[in-house]
């Protein structure tokens, strides 16, 4: 039995974010981190873990550097890693990348009592999309926004969040799972995961390895064979300075303002 | 690559819960009708439930020619399998050039896995939509940085131009989908403005109850219940008034949420909205945040409250028709954008506000 967590390693925009003068994201600037609702993901994989004692593994699609992220991972307790990563994959839009990411887990291969984990939403594009494309491209069923899981044999019980209360659904394994920071508190790094995480196995899937996988149609992935592109980028402009108040009797300025203009 | 000329339409999923249709539907409606007259083709509804024909006409009261009802007990609840299955063989049967879903948690569940069965792109979370290049040049203009003398544009190009966010909302992307059908976007709830109701477009809509095939082997997950939220859940996209806390009240959290409600009470009764720094340590819950990762909002009033202004935050809130922000930092971003800033401990400010709001409105 194996849970496979998909993660994604994104410029942290809770920061300061950096924007190019041509309208691009200046990732180089950046710090990078593993994607929040990614973490939730791999905790329920470990918790899984803990309860059954069933492989972790996790599964990326990146440049060569995201292999720091996937060590870190294998540090807070995953069993084995894989690195999807080349040229060929560059640019590509989320159903090109479910494509690919879809073929790695292929790679790895889903068994019958497997669960498939991923965050709701990367915090870069927040699009929550790979997750279910994934999910349609291996014919798993889905269940997405989890906020608790009860297992029991290859039965899941699963709490699915909407935004006016929740459903509950039952569902058989192989699924997928897309995890939201409800669901649990992610762990830290252990001090023997660290030590451990150089020893830990970790796999490069390039294109070559992936190329043949039936999943794979060559023409739509990259920049050039996603389906969407981006036909211009910009920066939304800030709106005209607005006026600032000033003096003992603010409050009473800014009354006297909202009656003259109706708005109490 | 497909033949183009054979896709026509403009459809709208119009999701229901519990038999009753989302508010969002109405709004991507109103949407669908703007672009159908750029394309000169019909806006459709697709509506799926379980004796759900009943609330289908009220969609042409906002713009839809056409509803397809599809009605069945296996579609009583959402199920991506049963939902995904019957939509896109509506889709592969009657071929819309565009199909509009709402961005809501069942909205973006169904979504992209139809995206992937049906072989085409789709565009998230859009705030924008666009075919004709003139409405979408003057869209940039007011809504960009960028310089259009140095642009091209192509004005026979009748792609949908989907605009959303990215990045937290520090960058905006317009995203086509040029070599495939149907175009597909998610449209953030609470952004497209509904357009005002017409009983007489309401009795002319016709419905259309389609051939459709679906059994319980479709179906991989069970739903075992749907529960509503205990406590009320706010409801941000409608209010008029609304309060946001952010992390200036620290100091006493309690006390910073209960100014923020007298607050909004003195303005004529709003509700309470948080960043995302509040939500994510727990002081509010999660249907409170305004942002790009939770609500957008226009309300007639908003008020910051020791908010600093990051992008993630404005995104959500920059279309407000008046904006004041109170702030102890003066360099706040948040005063980039607010009509109205007071420098201030919002713990000093608000009280003597709220007193001073009375004052003004007993006055009148």
């Amino acid at each position: 039995m194996k849970a496979i967590v998909c993660v994604k390693q994104v410029p942290d925009t809770s920061g300061k974010v950096a924007v190019k003068a041509d309208g691009t994201l200046d990732r180089a600037s950046m710090a990078t981190i593993t994607n929040p609702d990614d973490l939730n993901a791999l905790e329920a994989a470990l918790k899984l873990k803990d309860a059954t004692g069933c492989e972790v593994v996790v599964v990326t699609m990146g440049p060569p550097p995201a292999e720091g992220m996937l060590r870190e991972l294998l540090a807070r307790g995953a069993d084995k890693a894989v690195l999807v990563s080349g040229r060929e994959f560059g640019g590509s839009d989320t159903f090109a990348t479910s494509q690919i990411l879809a073929a790695a887990v292929n790679k790895i291969g889903v068994g019958p009592e497997d669960v498939v984990f991923c965050g709701r939403q990367a915090i870069d594009g927040d699009t929550a999309q790979v997750g279910p494309q994934i999910a349609e491209k291996l014919h798993l069923p889905q269940v997405t926004y989890v906020a608790d899981i009860q297992k029991d044999g290859n039965t899941l019980t699963v709490k699915r969040m909407l935004e006016d209360g929740y459903m509950m659904v039952k569902v058989q394994t192989p699924c997928l799972l897309t995890c939201i920071k409800e669901l649990n508190e992610p762990r830290y790094m252990s001090v023997n995961g660290i030590f451990t995480c150089y020893d830990k196995p970790m796999e490069v899937f390039d294109y070559n390895a992936l190329k043949d996988d039936p999943l794979i149609e060559v023409d739509t992935i990259g920049l050039k064979g996603s389906p969407t592109n981006v036909f211009k980028s910009f920066t939304p402009p800030q709106k005209g300075a607005g006026t600032m108040l000033k003096g003992d009797d603010v409050a009473a300025q800014l009354a006297g303002i909202l009656a003259k203009k109706h708005l109490i | 690559m497909a033949d183009f000329n054979e896709y026509k339409g403009v459809w709208v999923f119009c999701e229901q819960r519990q038999g009753k249709l989302m508010p969002t539907d109405f709004e991507l409606v109103s949407e669908a009708r703007k672009l159908a007259d750029e394309l000169n083709c019909e806006v459709t509804g697709l509506l799926l439930g379980d004796n759900v024909e009943g609330i289908a006409k009220e969609l042409g009261g906002y713009g839809a020619d056409k509803v397809m009802v599809c009605e069945s007990p296996l579609l009583k609840d959402y199920t991506t399998d049963a939902y995904t299955k019957v939509l896109c063989d509506m889709v592969n049967e009657y071929k819309p050039e565009a199909l509009l879903i709402g961005a809501t948690n069942i909205g973006r569940d169904l979504g992209p896995r139809c995206a992937a069965r049906l072989h085409t792109g789709l565009t998230a979370d859009a705030t924008h939509l666009d075919v004709d290049t003139a409405k979408y040049v003057e869209f940039l203009k007011e809504s960009s940085t960028i310089d259009l003398s140095k642009q091209k544009f192509d004005y026979e190009d009748r792609n949908l131009k989907m605009t959303r966010p990215a990045f937290g909302g520090h960058l905006m992307a317009t995203i086509i989908c040029p070599r495939f059908r149907p175009q597909m976007s998610t449209v953030r709830p609470g952004v497209m403005k509904k357009a005002p109701f017409d009983q007489a477009k309401a009795d002319a809509c016709q419905i259309v109850k389609p051939a459709f095939s679906l059994t319980a082997d479709d179906i991989k997950t069970e739903v075992l219940s749907v529960e509503k939220a205990a406590e009320k859940l706010v409801d941000l996209i409608g209010a008029d008034v609304i309060v946001s806390v952010g992390r200036g009240i620290s100091k006493d959290v309690n006390k910073g949420i209960e100014l923020a409600e007298q607050l909004a009470a003195a303005l004529g009764g709003g509700v309470v909205g948080a960043s995302r720094a509040v939500t994510d340590a727990g002081w509010m819950t999660a249907d409170h945040q305004v942002g790009q990762t939770g609500k957008t909002v226009h309300p007639k009033i908003y008020v910051a409250l020791g908010i600093s202004g990051a992008i993630q935050h404005t995104a959500g809130m920059q279309d407000s028709e008046c904006i004041i922000a109170v702030n102890k930092n003066e360099g706040a971003p948040i005063f980039g954008v607010a009509d109205y800033g007071i420098v201030g401990d919002l713990f000093k400010v608000v009280p003597e506000l709220v007193k001073q709001i009375e004052a003004a409105k007993a006055a009148q």
